[in-house]
């Protein structure tokens, strides 16, 4: 559904596409299964003329805009960076209607993460099945049953 | 459904009803009367409230029964296009509108009702969804009006985008086409001209604070009468604006290319027939509705929910939402903007609700599916929500002067939320892609050249916004509007024979300038100007987001930073420069930083600046936008990291702390073991310093905004349509609530006031604290 988010049509979970994370009912939120961290914009932006002097400087304003960065709680993948003003509620980016997935899948027929790419052209081929390899450190067990659309 | 005629229900079948105050037949003669003495033919909302395209016309069906052959609406297809790239071309050649120069223009035929059929290939695709409604009102109001009337070889001449336009500074030439007394189709030509004669140069003001200030106010007129340019009006919007040779050029530029397309028209007129020409017309618009249903039917159903946060009126600083979701269900697709914060009316980022559609079409005809043909058809079947006089759907009396505000942010809305919609869909027609840069970052000027015109326009260099990032390659730097896929950001040489002022660092790139990720965004370039040679100039700039990041990343990826206007008054940088050739090595950061030249007052602000007087040598600086990143940086290929701190692309700090890479100073060899090890540690940070989503709400999510934080918008999303504002009784803002419509009128006082009131208040601390007596006079 996402670079780094799986719908497992079985089971109806949110999956990390990376490490095979639960982020739980994939009829919700998948922000719910995830990690975040309140970040002061002004460590990823940083100031390239001097706040020490001016007021605007290439670093957001903290007390205007915050950076929320959801991680996967098992590899740490950032799986999106949301820009928010202070204190406002994270948006519920996210909400599909998993009956008619399935629905839209099966009439398809083919399998996802054989035939889902980055769209025309050939540079926008890839590889998008899951990747519960690639990141050394999960603690989570591999469930290689769990794939896009089955 | 009929949209050129007012829409009136009748009580019933048998005409008189009880509760009625007036019968069938004198309802009809108040109609009449109504229809005879209306006093003022202004924006007609049965109109401007529409962007769908027509029912067919009983002749159009009449044409279409006659039969179709594919083939051979393909060809007409074909040599219209053809016809209309060319006129592009000879409005691009011959225009004398700097924006004409860069691209910045339409081509178009359309429906005997308004419809686009066909646009230029090149050129702004926005003009794909607004033209109609002045064809529109041309048609119900000035073609069976006796002092008027719609004939052969007429043009009429607009720029008001009340009436329908992207924004007030294009102005178009919309001429009909006409056989045995009926109007069958429509050509037209559209032209960002720049100057209009708002309270500003350039035609974009950002200190408008009444319509009035907007500029040229020009409802649909007929400019050309039977072939002939009309001098008494033609004069008449000359005098009206600060350049009247512009006026005249390029009312005959459109003029010109116009009767080019004509001529292909006429032809194929001939050739065809005049049935297959006009069933061609309707069944292209049609088909592109159908198309675009059937695509819709290929994404998941579900809602994507993408909101914005705009952080300047361009006077001061606030923060305002920019609300949208997009909810599939078939193939029906509804975009809706409730929670969309309230117009501001003595501001001018308000937008009309036909502009703001105009760039949800670009969106969707450049971003989601640019292999259609641009007609009116692509955003026809696509329900729009919004609520009237929020500032994405400004009423009458709001000033829209800077509306790409906000009707860019309809642009963004609609292609950030397409990244999400389209990612699972197996059939894709453009590729995934992060959010492309969505400001003007650019300098406006006006005054008197070096050749001793009166001038006011704009800098080429907004064509220069940073692209998006794929999800396969970083976006490209300074690549193109979202405007315009093919415009061009000019010859900086050829403009200074014209201008007097010079770019003294153009196309130079900022450091760290970009939106982080996998694959980052396309980064964007400095500019520093100043004047030269002239007796009166000044420039102005036009853009938010100089504290929130103007827009975010894809999929984990990091979004631009902000943007600061940097000025160094009271210098004479080339002074400076003749005494010591060595400071000609200028850029934002070591000018503000090290502040090198004696006496320079060295000033950041945001990127509202109101037209500035800027003397001789005085320096302002801007960066272009970077587009968002893609992706988790951690995923970043090392070797572009490294890449791009080679060519001072990023900080070594960006490179560490960001991107985890390791490498060998001087060689830039990247210690692939050692940058396994820290983007590990780096993960393990983020699952050590992140909170679980619940508790993390609990403690960030506030029942408001912070009481400082001048806010607009609704609070979240569960309840779109309570909004909260920041509404000034009196000097002191309060936070107002409640449903739009219970709001109160929104205007911000005039910084200048408050500050003086500020200022004042502390002189009288200050009197009291020292025991100064002193009698302040009103």
């Amino acid at each position: 559904m996402t670079e780094y988010l799986l719908i497992d049509l079985d089971t109806e979970r949110w999956i990390c596409r990376i490490c095979a994370h639960d982020f739980g009912d994939a009829r919700g939120n998948y922000k719910e299964g995830t990690l975040v961290y309140d970040r002061d914009p002004r460590e990823i932006h940083p100031p390239v003329i001097d706040p020490e002097k001016y007021e605007f400087t290439f670093s957001p304003d903290p007390t205007f805009c915050r950076i929320l960065e959801f991680y996967c709680p098992t590899c740490g993948t950032q799986i999106e960076a949301e820009y928010l003003p202070p204190g406002h509620p994270p948006t519920v980016d996210m909400l599909w209607d998993i009956d008619s997935l399935r629905e839209k899948w099966e009439t398809h027929g083919g399998n996802p993460e054989e035939v889902v790419n980055y769209g025309p052209g050939e540079n926008a081929e890839t590889d998008l099945s899951a990747r519960f390899d690639s990141v050394a450190h999960h603690s989570h067990s591999h469930r290689g049953t769990t794939t896009e659309g089955h | 459904m009929t949209l050129t005629t007012d829409q009136f229900t009748p009580a019933g079948p048998d005409g008189d009803d009880e509760t009625q105050l007036l019968s069938d037949q004198e309802q009809q003669w108040v109609d009449k009367f109504m229809d005879e003495t209306t006093l003022f033919l202004g924006p007609d909302p049965a109109i401007m409230r529409h962007h769908e395209i027509m029912p067919r016309t009983a002749y159009e069906e009449e044409c279409i029964a006659q039969g179709i052959d594919p083939l051979e609406i393909d060809r007409i297809r074909k040599r219209l296009a053809g016809a209309l790239d060319e006129a592009f071309e000879m409005c691009e050649s011959m225009g004398a509108a700097p924006g004409a120069k860069w691209a910045d223009l339409s081509c178009a035929v359309y429906t005997a009702e308004g419809d686009v059929t066909y646009l230029s290939n090149r050129g702004v695709i926005a003009f794909s969804a607004v033209l109609h409604h002045p064809i529109r009102y041309i048609m119900k109001n000035w073609k069976d009006e006796p002092t008027v009337g719609i004939n052969a070889g007429d043009g009429f001449f607009h720029n008001d985008s009340r009436f329908g336009m992207v924004h007030n500074t294009d102005q178009s030439m919309l001429v009909p086409v006409i056989r045995g007394g009926v109007i069958i189709a429509w050509v037209g030509a559209t032209i960002h001209e720049g100057e209009n004669g708002a309270c500003e140069p350039g035609g974009m003001p950002s200190g408008s604070e009444t319509p009035f200030d907007d500029g040229l106010r020009a409802s649909p007129i007929k400019i050309v009468e039977k072939g002939h340019l009309r001098r008494d009006l033609l004069t008449f919007l000359q005098h009206s604006t600060r350049d009247p040779k512009l006026m005249l050029a390029d009312i005959k530029v459109k003029m010109g290319a116009v009767r080019r397309i004509m001529d292909t028209v006429d032809r194929l007129i001939d050739e065809v027939g005049q049935e297959t020409f006009v069933a061609s017309l309707r069944v292209t618009v049609e088909d592109v509705e159908t198309e675009v249903k059937r695509r819709i039917g290929e994404l998941p159903d579900g809602t994507v929910t993408f909101n914005q946060f705009v952080d300047s009126t361009l006077k001061e600083n606030i923060l305002i939402k920019f609300a949208c979701k997009i909810t599939i269900t078939g193939e029906r697709m509804i975009v809706d903007l409730t929670g969309t914060g309230p117009e501001i009316l003595n501001r001018a980022i308000n937008s009309p609700l036909a502009s703001t559609k105009s760039f949800m079409a670009q969106a969707i005809l450049s971003y989601w599916w640019p292999d259609l043909p641009r007609s009116t058809g692509a955003l026809s079947p696509i329900e729009v929500i919004t609520e009237e006089h929020s500032w994405a759907d400004a009423g009458y009396d709001a000033p829209v002067g800077q509306s790409l505000q906000a009707s860019f942010r309809g642009f963004s809305a609609l292609q950030t939320a397409f990244a999400k919609m389209q990612f699972s869909s197996p059939q894709k027609y453009s590729n995934v892609v992060a959010p492309w840069f969505n400001q003007i970052n650019d300098f406006l000027w006006g005054g008197t050249t070096q050749n001793g015109e009166q001038v006011g326009n704009l800098c080429a260099d907004l064509n220069g916004m940073g692209g998006g990032a794929k999800a396969f390659r970083d976006g490209e730097d300074a690549v193109a509007p979202l405007f315009c896929a093919m415009a061009d950001i000019g010859e900086q040489e050829v403009m200074e024979e014209e201008v007097p002022f010079l770019q003294l660092v153009s196309k130079r790139l900022v450091r760290d300038n970009q939106g982080f990720g996998k694959f980052r965004g396309g980064m964007g370039y400095e500019m520093i100007v100043a004047s030269r040679g002239t007796p009166s100039w000044g420039f102005m700039t036009v853009t938010s987001g100089s504290k929130f990041s103007s827009v975010p990343g894809m999929f984990g990826g990091y979004g631009c930073p902000v943007y600061p206007l940097a000025m160094v008054k009271n210098i004479n940088i080339y002074d400076v420069i003749r005494k010591d050739p060595s400071q000609f090595d200028l850029s934002m950061e070591r000018v503000m930083n090290e502040q090198p030249f004696e006496g320079g007052d060295y000033q950041s602000a945001h990127m509202g600046l109101q037209f500035d007087v800027a003397k001789e040598g005085e320096l302002y600086m801007i960066a272009q936008g970077a587009g968002g990143g893609y992706g988790d940086v951690l995923e970043r290929d090392p070797e572009l990291v490294v890449t791009d701190l080679e060519l001072d692309r990023i900080s070594a700090h960006t490179a560490t702390t960001m991107y985890g890479v390791v490498w060998e100073p001087g060689t830039y060899v990247v210690h692939e073991q050692a940058t396994v090890e820290l983007r590990a540690q780096l993960r393990r940070d983020r699952i050590s310093r992140g909170t679980p989503y619940a508790e993390f709400v609990k403690q960030f999510v506030t029942e408001e905004p912070p009481a400082e934080l001048l806010y607009f918008g609704s609070w979240g999303q569960d309840n779109d349509e309570q909004l909260l504002a920041t509404h000034w009784g009196g000097l002191e803002p309060e936070r107002v609530k409640g449903k739009l419509e219970d709001l109160p009128l929104i205007m911000v006082p005039d910084r200048r006031v408050l500050k003086i009131s500020k200022l004042e208040a502390r002189v009288r601390e200050l009197e009291q604290k020292y025991g100064e007596e002193v009698v302040h006079k009103s």
